[in-house]
């Protein structure tokens, strides 16, 4: 596993910078804290596929169809990131991470450092192994967007706003 | 085409330039100007074209063992395959699935191959309530109306029509007004509807055979509802769409949001191992956490044949299966630009890569409505991010539609008696020839040659009231056109009996090729060339030439074209041997020579007349880089009445497209001259096109842009190197321009 180089991840911060994305970066020993204060309640989330990095309290996983209907945020994991597009991937797994990524106007999306890729040729290279083995996901850039009502409007049918918190 | 016919389709392209003609406008244009912007952006964006083409050119050869493969993945990861024979079969089986899972209602995302089978009627009649959950296509169907552009398919309505439409049909508590309100409320009503949804109807933009999966390219989220939610998913795809494996996704990911909308990317590239591994959210039961129990998902793939494995066979009309649906050729075309794909598109598909779509599904009979606004101006060409070659597909098309009513078995023995038969007698066309429109236009050479003959005559004659009364009756010319004036003497006479001689000792010879424009209309362009060519130490020759075969070629008469072609390459062959170089005036006969002959001519015989051939300015940009004398020609502060030397200038479409645009503006800049470019696609003349009665309208509304555009500069002179441009330019500003040659070149 490589390690992101400063430049990989500056180019990941502006990159999603373009989407009005703010990204907050972090100890991972900090990441519950630091999730905790960007979350507004109620919040609903899928456990963070990593050993070293906990949810707050206050987000529920395994949310019911109403948790996730009355949730304003929604906290999940992403596994991988493109660093000069600025997108991530969402895994579509058994924990319920992609309803929890989707419904809320809030996204606040998980990465580890370590896990931007300079481009989108690597991230595919990286995809390939999973979609043979069955994985699925989407590799989401910004917040939902529409423009089929006369002008660019955030927040069509999936989150409003999205915040990441990268993992040092 | 008849005139009753011809004056229905005049009357209904003006009522879509008035009622959807400005929203369509702002959009298109908005999405090719972002796709410059974004495809400036991508270092590598020609590699990854062709990459992107190679990869489809090699799914297609091998499309039958990547079906299977793909079967067997998807069979494997617990998924079903269906392959529809056609419309019908496909909606068979969709319904059967809906009817297995007791659906009452199918939430569905935008899907063209959907539109195309119309899944939705089918459903409908069947008792299943069918809603689509994209935003522009929920309003359309609120609206009863089609798409009008394949990516934003509710491009013709404007903010303040789609807000009258929700007011009449919802009559919402508050009138709804900004694009934020229309989205929310659109928002809140449609998830309602995807709580209750039993089936996720879906298309795909494209399918991995090695792992199964599927990419779907969207923003607003409702894909990943639909496919979320409820527990069966049915993908609705073309056969068309199966790449060989995942990794292949790449260039088309990184292409297809720059292509269409000119986004780097969409807000969610959804990539898909169906069934998928999220929990269903059952929002009939609210209070158990999706997480509990097993995922049990189904999942159903109906790849659609519906005319695709018949357009793989088809060695024309192959090309059209390497389509990725991105709308760049709709957004780039001057003519879409204007009318939108309500005029410009057939059942389901519009632009210029539609007329491949609906005559490989549709048929002929849907294509030739449409086919005629494609006028070959190639700006579709550069923007088509998997390089098809989109005029020749509508020529191609064309030509068979002239040809409908041939015997198959006996078509090789016409061609060879008589290329593009002529004889028909009522003018319609459909008896195996092109109608009298494109008989006229398609032997410009012959009209010309006899104008010439017979001039002034014969413009006084063509241009008076009876005439222009005859022609618009009986061949469709408008009657608002002038026709353009025939020279008595033409350039090559002209240049046969003149005195003056060029360089004794010449630094390379050229052949100035007559074109039909330069030779019998705008001879002055054809005298001022050579002026220029000798003035910078050039021999030259100005021999009488057969012409490019380009009329006939744009009215898809493809046998008469490669006739033109093959006897003009004749023609230059002895220069060609004497290693003379060919300069071309018009842009759109040097396309003929290094494009389209290419088409025309066996294996590679295209060849050795494409290396040689130039285009007149990008060959004075060659002499002067090679140390030419500039003070030979006229400078913008030397003698000539050059005034502040500020010119606008419209480079034309095909020399845009071969990348020659820029050595005009070179040549034009080192003389001193301060020029402003117009930015339009195509100045909507585009050769025969808008002389066409039923499309002056359209013609004019495309110019209209262009006018605009050379008014707002205000310059000493205005400058343009197509005929149809300088005839388009003079009809819009009252005075015709000029080329840049003429400008430029030493006094007489």
């Amino acid at each position: 596993m490589t390690v992101a180089s400063e430049g990989t991840y500056d180019e990941f911060a502006a990159a999603v910078g373009e989407y009005d994305v703010e990204l907050t970066r972090v100890a991972p020993d900090t990441a519950t804290a630091v999730i905790a204060d960007l979350v507004e309640g109620p919040a609903v989330g899928a456990p963070l596929p990593w050993e070293d990095a906990t949810l707050p309290d206050g987000v529920t996983t395994d949310p019911t169809p109403a948790e996730l209907d009355a949730a304003v945020t929604g906290v999940t994991g992403a596994t991988l990131a493109v660093a000069d597009y600025g997108s991530v991937f969402l895994p579509g797994s058994p924990d319920g991470a992609e309803p929890a990524s989707l419904f809320p106007d809030l996204h606040v999306v998980v990465l580890r450092e370590r896990d931007i890729v300079p481009d989108m040729a690597t991230a595919f290279d990286r995809l390939g192994d999973r979609l043979r083995a069955g994985e699925s996901g989407v590799l989401a850039t910004g917040p939902s967007a529409t423009a089929d009502m006369g002008e660019l409007v955030r927040g069509a049918h999936g989150p409003r706003d999205v915040h990441g918190v990268v993992l040092r | 085409m008849s005139l009753d016919s011809r004056e229905a389709k005049a009357a209904r392209i003006r009522h879509l330039l008035e009622t959807e003609g400005s929203a369509i406008a702002e959009n298109t244009r908005g999405f090719n100007q972002g796709r410059y912007d974004a495809v400036a952006d991508l270092e590598d964006y020609q590699e990854l074209r062709e990459e992107a083409r190679a990869i489809k050119e090699d799914a297609i050869e091998r499309l039958p063992e990547l079906i299977d493969e793909l079967t067997e993945r998807v069979e494997e990861n617990g998924g079903t395959v269906y392959v529809a024979e056609d419309a019908a079969d496909a909606n068979r089986y969709v319904a059967e699935v809906c009817e297995d899972a007791d659906a009452e209602r199918a939430v569905k995302s935008k899907s063209m191959t959907s539109e195309e089978i119309e899944v939705n009627e089918h459903l409908e009649s069947r008792g299943v309530d069918v809603v689509e959950t994209d935003l522009g296509e929920w309003v359309l169907q609120v609206a009863d109306e089609t798409p009008s552009h394949i990516v934003a398919p509710a491009i013709h309505r404007s903010r303040e029509s789609i807000a009258e439409l929700f007011d009449e049909r919802f009559d919402p508590e508050e009138p709804l007004e900004t694009a934020e309100e229309l989205t929310m409320f659109a928002r809140e009503r449609l998830l309602e509807q995807i709580k209750g949804a039993d089936v996720g109807v879906t298309g795909a933009n494209f399918l991995t055979a090695d792992s199964g999966s599927m990419l779907l390219v969207t923003s607003e989220g409702n894909a990943r509802k639909t496919v979320t939610v409820p527990d069966t998913h049915v993908a609705v795809a073309g056969v068309e769409k199966v790449v060989p494996s995942v990794e292949d996704l790449q260039p088309f990911v990184e292409l297809i949001g720059r292509s269409g909308t000119g986004q780097d990317v969409t807000s969610y590239i959804s990539l898909l191992t169906p069934p998928v591994d999220s929990p269903t959210v059952d929002f009939d039961d609210p209070d158990t956490p999706v997480t509990e129990g097993e995922v049990d998902r189904e999942f159903h793939l109906v790849l659609v044949d519906n005319g695709r494995m018949a357009m793989r066979e088809d060695d024309d009309l192959r090309e059209t299966l390497y389509c990725i649906r991105c709308s760049a050729c709709s957004n780039t075309c001057a003519n879409f630009q204007s009318v939108g794909g309500h005029a410009f598109g057939g059942e389901t598909y519009s632009g210029g890569i539609a007329t491949g779509w609906e005559a490989g599904i549709e048929g002929l009979d849907i294509a030739a409505e449409f086919n005629d606004l494609c006028t070959g101006c190639s700006r579709c060409v550069e923007a088509c991010p998997v390089e098809i070659d989109i005029p020749w597909i509508n020529t191609v098309v064309r030509d068979r539609i002239n040809r409908e009513g041939d015997d198959g078995d006996l078509e090789f023995l016409v061609d060879g008696l008589s290329p593009d038969a002529e004889g028909g007698t009522d003018g319609t066309g459909g008896d195996g020839t092109p109608d009298r429109q494109k008989r006229l236009f398609g032997n410009y050479e012959t009209l010309a040659k006899l104008g010439s003959a017979t001039a002034p005559v014969s413009n006084w004659a063509a241009n008076a009231a009876p005439s222009k009364w005859f022609l618009e009756r009986v061949a469709g010319v408008d009657a608002r056109r002038e026709l353009p004036p025939f020279r008595r003497q033409t350039l090559v006479d002209w240049f046969r009996a003149r005195e003056a001689e060029g360089p004794r000792d010449p630094d390379r010879r050229v052949v100035l090729y007559p074109d039909l424009y330069t030779n019998y209309t705008l001879v002055e362009r054809g005298k001022a060339a050579v002026r220029t060519l000798e003035a910078l130490g050039i021999g030259v020759e100005v021999p009488a030439m057969p012409g490019t075969g380009r009329p006939p070629l744009s009215q898809g008469m493809i046998a008469t074209a490669r006739e033109k072609a093959e006897s003009l390459t004749d023609a230059l062959a002895p220069y060609l041997d004497a290693n003379y170089d060919v300069v071309v005036i018009e842009p759109s006969d040097l396309a003929m020579f290094r494009e389209d002959y290419a088409n025309l001519l066996p294996d590679d015989g295209h060849e050795p007349l494409a290396d040689a051939s130039y285009e007149l300015l990008e060959y004075v940009y060659g002499l002067l880089e090679n140390g030419a004398d500039v003070e030979a020609l006229s400078t913008a502060t030397g003698d000539a009445a050059s005034g502040d030397g500020r010119v606008a200038y419209h480079s034309h479409c095909q020399q845009r497209t071969m990348r020659l645009e820029e050595h005009t503006l070179a040549v034009l800049d080192e003389l001193g001259y301060d020029v402003t470019t117009s930015d339009v696609e195509c100045c909507g003349m585009a050769g025969s096109f808008g002389y066409k009665e039923q499309y002056y309208d359209l013609s004019m509304d495309v110019g209209e842009n262009l006018g605009a555009q050379l008014r707002e500069a205000d310059a000493e002179h205005v400058l343009a190197s197509g005929t149809s441009c300088t005839e388009q330019i003079g009809d819009l500003l009252g005075d015709e321009p000029v080329h840049p040659v003429e400008l430029i070149a030493p006094g007489e």
